[in-house]
C-alpha cells in the first residue's frame, strides 16, 4: 500500500551525537568493584538535585545524586513530599534508566523522501525548528489555528500547550480522559459537583475498611496510595477487593469477591441495596447531604444480593457480609474510585455506583474515607492573552458528549480523518510525551488519521511507535535533565515541588520548554515567551508564592498552610455541592437532563465466544504503560509480559508453564509477537490476564521488541461511554495461537 | 551486635522497588541482583493463598559459605554481617554451590558478590537501601542484642519464620507471616 506517510523505522543515527565516553551506561558496565562503589559512598556525593519523578504521573519529589564525575548515580525520594514520604517506587528508583538509555532519541529527525524511499534524516535543530514553524503556520493560515491539536501526557504538554493555546488553539487532549480515568471524574462530578482528581484524595492513612473495585493497588504503584495501604493493612484495616484475578491487593484482603468480569454494576448495586434496606447507610449524612434517597430506594428495590448472584457469581451472603463491614467501619470506609475505569462501556454509572456507595455510607469528606485536597495556584508567568479560538474540542463533543468535561482524544482523532470531509477540522497533530498507537484502541481508526493529517510532529525522549508516523521527531532530553513547571499538587497539605536538571541533556536533545519557546520566536509569539530561560519563569512565580528558586533547590518541596478550612466536614456542618440541587445527587439531574439513566442500571456484557477468554489486562509496579519498556533497569526486573491462564484453561489447551503462544481476537487480529504462558490459579477459566504495555514492534527499542505482547492492538471492540466518550476497552476476547502465524508481510 | 532484617510478607506487595535501590546503590550490573522477589502460590481459584518475599542472603549464624571459602574472601564481620572481600577472592564458586538459598553470584568482574545488608551504610549509621526505599516499609532492620531494636520489637509481637531452617544455617533475615 501506498501511503503519504510510510511508517519509518528510525535509522541508528551514528556515533555523532554521542556524548558520553566508554559506552553510555557507564554507570553500571564500569569496572568499579566493591571496594571502589564503597569508597566512593564514604567519600560522599558529588551533588544532590532536586526533582519530581516523571516516570508516571504520581510525580513524586525526590532527589537526582550524581557522583564525583558528575555521572548520574541514583535517585530517591524527598523525605517531606506527600506523594512518596521519601520512598520512591521502583520506577522512580530506576528511573537513571530513562536518562542512560542508549536507545534514546538524539538528533531533531526530519521525514525526506531519499531514493524514492521516505526515511528519517538526522537535523540540526535550526533545520528542524524551522520546517516546523514553516509547516504550522501554513496549516494555520489555511485552515485557522484551530485545526492544530496538541496529544500529550506529563510536563512536555505544559508547554507545548502554551504554545498551542499562544497560537489560538485549544484542541488539547490527553489520552488519560477517555481512555483512562475520564469515567470516574465525569460519574463523580454528576455526584458530588467535583472530579476526583490525582493523587485521588483517598485518605487510606486513617480508614478502617478500604474497598477495591478492579483496582490493583500494590501492581499499579501509585506510591501514596500504596504506602497508605501498607499502613492500613499495620492497623488491620478491613480489606475487601473485588476482582476476577487474586492480584497482590486480593492477596492482603480479608474479603475477596472473585467476580466474574463485567458484571460490577450488578454487585455494586446490591451493595447499595442491602445497605438501604438493612438500613445501614448512614441516615444523618443521607439526610443532610443528599437528594433523590427515595428514587434511589425505589430503583434498587429488587436488585437483591440473590439477583446479583445470578450475575456475578458471587454468594449473596458474601454480598451482604461484605455491606455490613463497609457499614462496621463507615464513614471511615473508602469504595475506591478506581483509576483506569474504560472497561466495559457503562463506565460512567459504575464509578455513578461508587459514588452513591460513598454517599449512602457517608465516606465523602470524612476521616478515613475522602479528605478535601487544597492544591496552591501557582500564578502565570505574565504574558498577552491567549486569542480566543473560533472552534474548540467543546464544539466537536458537545452534542455527543455533552457532559465529557475534558477532550475526547478519540473525538479528536475521528475529526482528523479525511473521509469524512465535513468534520475534517483537525490537519495537524503535535504528540508530546504520549505513545498513541500503545494507548488508543481501534488501530485502523487511528492510522488512518495518522495518514490524513497534513502534519505530525513528535516529541518524546525515546523511539516510540509514535515517532515512526512523524514528519519531524524532536528529541526531548529525560527529566533528569531539565527544568519544568513547577507541581502544584492538591494534598492534605497544599505543596509544590521543583525539577531542575542533574546533568547536561544528553546527545543533542532539549527540554521542552525550550523547543516550545523557540517555536514561538519563530511563529511571532515571541511575547508569551518573554524569558531568556525557564529559570527565568521559576524564580518570578517562586517569588509570587514567596519562596526563591534558591530555596526550593534546597527544599525540593515546600508546604503552605492550608486556607480552605479542615480536611473533613465538621459534625453539623452544611455544605452546598456545585450540583444542580447543591446536595449530593443519588439521582443524578444532569443525567437526566441531557438524557442518560439518571440511576445507575446494570446491563449484561458480550460474553467471550466459545473457545475464547476475556483479555483482561492491568499493571505491573515496575512499569508505566509502554513508556518504561525499554529502561535497562525497569526491563531487567521484567523484560516481558506473561499471558495468565488458568489451569482448566490450560489443560483444555495442552499449554505449559513458559510456553510462548500468540493470541488471536475474534475479528482475526494475531498478536504480532508470542507471550509467554503463566498458568496460574490467581486467574479465572473465563478470562486471561497480561500486564499492558509490551510487544513494541519498535526495532529501535532493542530491549523491549518483540517482547511480550501487545494488548492494545488486540483491542478491536470498543465500547464507547455514551455518557462521556470513554473507550472501554475490556470486551475484547483472544484464544490461544500455539502455532507460528504465517509470516507477516515485512515492513517497511 | 547482631544484625537482622525482617520482612513482613503481609505487606508486601512485591515492586521489586528493592532490588533497583540495591543495584543503584551497590552498582550491580544489570543482569544481576543481590535481592529478589518470591512469588509463591497455593490453592486452587478460588481459594487461593499468596506469599510475596523479598530475598536476599540471610547472613546466617552458621554460614556454610564462610566454612567452605579456601583463601578467607568470605568472612564475617561486626555484627554477623557475612561479607566478601573481592580482590581476596578467587571465584571458584564454592560457595555459591553451598548456599541453601541461591544468594550469591559470580560478578562479571570474577569475583562472587551478594547482599552486605548495605554494611558502607551501617559503619555510619544508616540502614540497607532497600529497607530505606521500601514503598511499604515492610522491611525492618537493626541489632537484634538491643531489646528496643524495630527487629526486636516486631519479632517478639509478631510471628515469623525463616528460609529452610533444615539447613541449620541459623539464618538472620525472618519473614513475618
Amino acid at each position: 500500500m501506498s501511503t503519504r506517510r510510510d511508517f519509518i523505522k528510525i535509522a541508528a543515527t551514528g556515533l555523532g551525537g554521542l556524548a558520553l565516553g566508554a559506552g553510555s551506561v557507564a554507570w553500571f558496565r564500569g569496572t568499579s568493584r566493591w571496594a571502589e562503589t564503597a569508597a566512593k559512598a564514604a567519600a560522599g556525593f558529588q551533588g544532590r538535585f532536586t526533582t519530581y519523578c516523571e516516570i508516571c504521573f504520581w510525580n513524586c519529589a525526590g532527589w537526582t545524586y550524581t557522583d564525583e564525575e558528575g555521572r548520574i548515580t541514583r535517585i530517591t525520594g524527598n523525605a517531606g513530599d506527600p506523594h512518596c514520604h521519601g520512598r520512591l517506587c521502583p520506577r522512580g528508583t530506576g528511573g537513571v534508566g530513562a536518562y542512560y538509555d542508549e536507545d534514546r532519541l538524539r538528533t531533531p529527525l526530519i521525514r525526506k523522501e531519499v531514493n524514492g524511499k521516505q526515511k528519517f534524516v538526522p537535523a540540526g535543530w535550526d533545520e528542524a525548528l524551522d520546517l516546523v514553524a514553516e509547516r504550522l503556520k501554513e496549516i494555520s493560515r489555511k485552515h485557522g489555528p484551530e485545526s492544530i491539536a496538541l496529544f500529550n501526557h506529563g510536563s512536555p504538554g505544559d508547554h507545548f500547550g502554551h504554545l498551542l493555546k499562544a497560537m489560538g488553539s485549544n484542541n488539547i487532549t490527553a489520552p488519560s480522559f477517555a481512555q483512562c480515568r475520564g469515567p470516574r471524574d465525569t460519574g463523580w462530578y454528576v455526584t458530588f459537583g467535583t472530579g476526583v482528581g490525582s493523587p485521588e484524595p483517598t485518605d487510606i492513612r486513617d480508614t478502617r475498611c478500604l474497598v477495591l473495585i478492579g483496582s490493583h493497588i500494590g501492581e499499579n504503584m501509585h506510591n501514596g496510595q500504596v504506602q497508605e495501604m501498607a499502613d492500613a493493612i499495620d492497623r488491620g484495616a478491613t480489606l475487601i477487593t473485588v476482582d476476577p484475578r487474586f492480584s497482590t491487593a486480593a492477596s492482603k484482603s480479608r474479603f475477596w469477591l472473585p467476580i466474574k468480569p463485567s458484571t460490577d454494576l450488578a454487585l455494586l448495586m446490591a451493595w447499595i441495596h442491602v445497605l438501604i434496606y438493612e438500613e445501614l447507610y448512614n441516615r444523618d449524612y443521607v439526610e443532610r447531604y443528599t437528594y433523590g434517597f427515595d428514587l434511589l430506594k425505589e430503583h434498587v428495590w429488587n436488585m437483591t444480593p440473590e439477583w446479583a448472584y445470578g450475575i456475578t457469581t458471587l454468594q449473596p451472603a458474601l454480598i451482604r457480609e461484605t455491606a455490613r463491614q463497609m457499614a462496621n467501619a463507615a464513614p471511615s470506609v473508602i469504595v475506591h474510585p478506581g483509576r483506569h475505569v474504560t472497561w466495559y462501556g457503562d463506565d460512567t454509572q459504575r464509578a455513578r455506583a461508587i459514588a452513591i456507595l460513598n454517599a449512602l455510607l457517608g465516606s465523602w469528606g470524612s476521616r478515613g474515607g475522602f479528605y478535601f485536597a487544597e492544591s496552591v495556584p501557582v500564578p502565570n508567568y505574565p504574558h498577552p492573552e491567549y486569542p480566543t479560538p473560533a472552534w474548540s474540542w467543546q464544539d466537536l463533543q458537545r452534542e455527543k458528549y455533552p457532559l465529557a468535561g475534558l477532550a475526547v482524544s478519540n473525538v479528536l482523532v475521528e475529526a482528523s480523518l479525511k473521509e469524512t470531509e465535513a468534520n475534517r477540522r483537525i490537519r495537524a497533530w503535535m504528540v508530546a510525551g504520549t505513545n498513541l498507537p500503545l494507548t488508543i484502541p481501534l488501530k485502523e481508526t487511528l492510522e488512518q488519521a495518522m495518514q490524513d493529517v497534513e502534519f505530525l510532529l513528535v516529541v518524546d525522549t525515546m523511539p516510540m511507535e509514535i515517532t515512526g508516523y512523524a514528519d519531524v521527531v524532536l528529541p526531548e532530553c529525560t527529566y533528569l535533565e531539565r527544568y519544568d513547571s513547577l507541581r502544584s499538587s492538591a494534598h492534605r497539605e497544599p505543596n509544590i515541588a521543583l525539577r531542575m536538571p542533574a546533568a547536561e541533556p544528553m546527545y543533542d536533545s532539549k527540554p521542552s520548554w525550550w523547543m516550545a519557546k523557540q517555536l514561538g520566536d519563530r511563529l511571532g509569539l515571541g511575547s508569551y515567551f518573554n524569558y531568556a530561560d525557564y529559570t527565568d519563569v521559576l524564580e518570578w512565580q517562586l517569588q509570587q508564592l514567596g519562596t526563591s528558586l534558591e530555596e526550593m533547590k534546597k527544599t525540593g518541596v515546600k508546604k503552605f498552610p492550608r486556607t480552605s478550612g479542615p480536611l473533613y466536614f465538621q459534625k453539623g456542618e452544611n455544605y452546598t455541592f456545585n450540583t444542580n440541587t447543591g446536595k449530593i445527587e443519588l439521582y443524578a439531574t444532569e443525567l437526566a437532563a441531557t438524557g442518560y439513566d439518571p440511576m445507575p442500571v446494570y446491563t449484561p456484557h458480550e460474553e467471550p465466544p466459545p473457545g475464547y477468554y476475556r483479555l483482561i489486562y492491568g499493571r505491573a509496579p515496575m512499569h508505566t504503560f509502554s513508556r518504561t519498556a525499554n529502561n535497562p533497569n525497569l526491563t531487567d526486573l521484567m523484560d516481558q509480559n506473561d499471558v495468565w491462564v488458568n489451569p482448566r484453561v490450560a489443560r483444555l489447551w495442552g499449554l505449559e508453564n513458559g510456553q510462548y503462544v500468540y493470541l488471536k481476537n475474534p475479528e482475526g487480529i494475531v498478536s504480532s509477537f508470542p507471550i509467554r504462558v503463566r498458568i496460574t490459579e490467581r486467574i479465572r477459566w473465563d478470562s486471561v490476564y497480561m500486564v499492558h504495555g509490551f510487544g513494541h514492534s519498535w526495532k529501535k527499542l532493542s530491549r523491549a521488541y518483540g517482547k511480550g505482547a501487545n494488548d492494545t492492538e488486540l483491542m478491536s471492540k470498543v465500547t464507547i461511554d455514551p455518557v462521556m466518550g470513554g473507550t472501554g476497552m475490556r470486551g475484547n476476547f483472544v484464544t490461544f495461537v500455539t502455532e507460528e502465524p504465517v509470516a507477516k508481510e515485512a515492513e517497511s | 551486635m547482631r544484625y537482622a532484617m525482617a520482612i513482613d510478607t503481609k505487606k508486601c506487595v512485591g515492586c521489586s522497588d528493592c532490588v533497583v535501590a540495591c543495584q543503584t546503590e551497590n552498582n550491580v550490573p544489570i543482569g544481576y541482583c543481590r535481592d529478589w522477589v518470591v512469588e509463591s502460590v497455593a490453592g486452587t481459584y478460588p481459594l487461593v493463598e499468596l506469599e510475596i518475599r523479598s530475598e536476599r542472603c540471610n547472613h546466617c549464624d552458621n554460614a556454610p559459605c564462610v566454612r567452605c571459602c579456601p583463601t578467607g574472601a568470605s568472612h564475617i564481620v561486626e555484627g554477623g554481617v557475612v561479607m566478601v572481600t573481592p580482590n581476596k577472592c578467587i571465584g571458584c564458586g564454592a560457595c555459591i554451590q553451598s548456599c541453601p538459598y541461591d544468594a550469591r553470584y559470580s560478578h562479571p568482574d570474577g569475583y562472587v558478590d551478594k547482599c552486605t545488608f548495605c554494611y558502607h551504610r551501617l559503619v555510619k549509621g544508616g540502614r540497607p537501601a532497600c529497607v530505606e526505599v521500601c514503598p511499604t516499609r515492610c522491611m525492618y532492620f537493626g541489632d537484634l542484642d538491643q531489646p528496643q531494636s524495630e527487629v526486636s520489637q516486631i519479632l517478639a509481637r509478631r510471628k515469623w519464620k525463616v528460609l529452610a531452617p533444615e539447613a541449620g544455617t541459623r539464618p538472620q533475615v525472618y519473614f513475618l507471616v
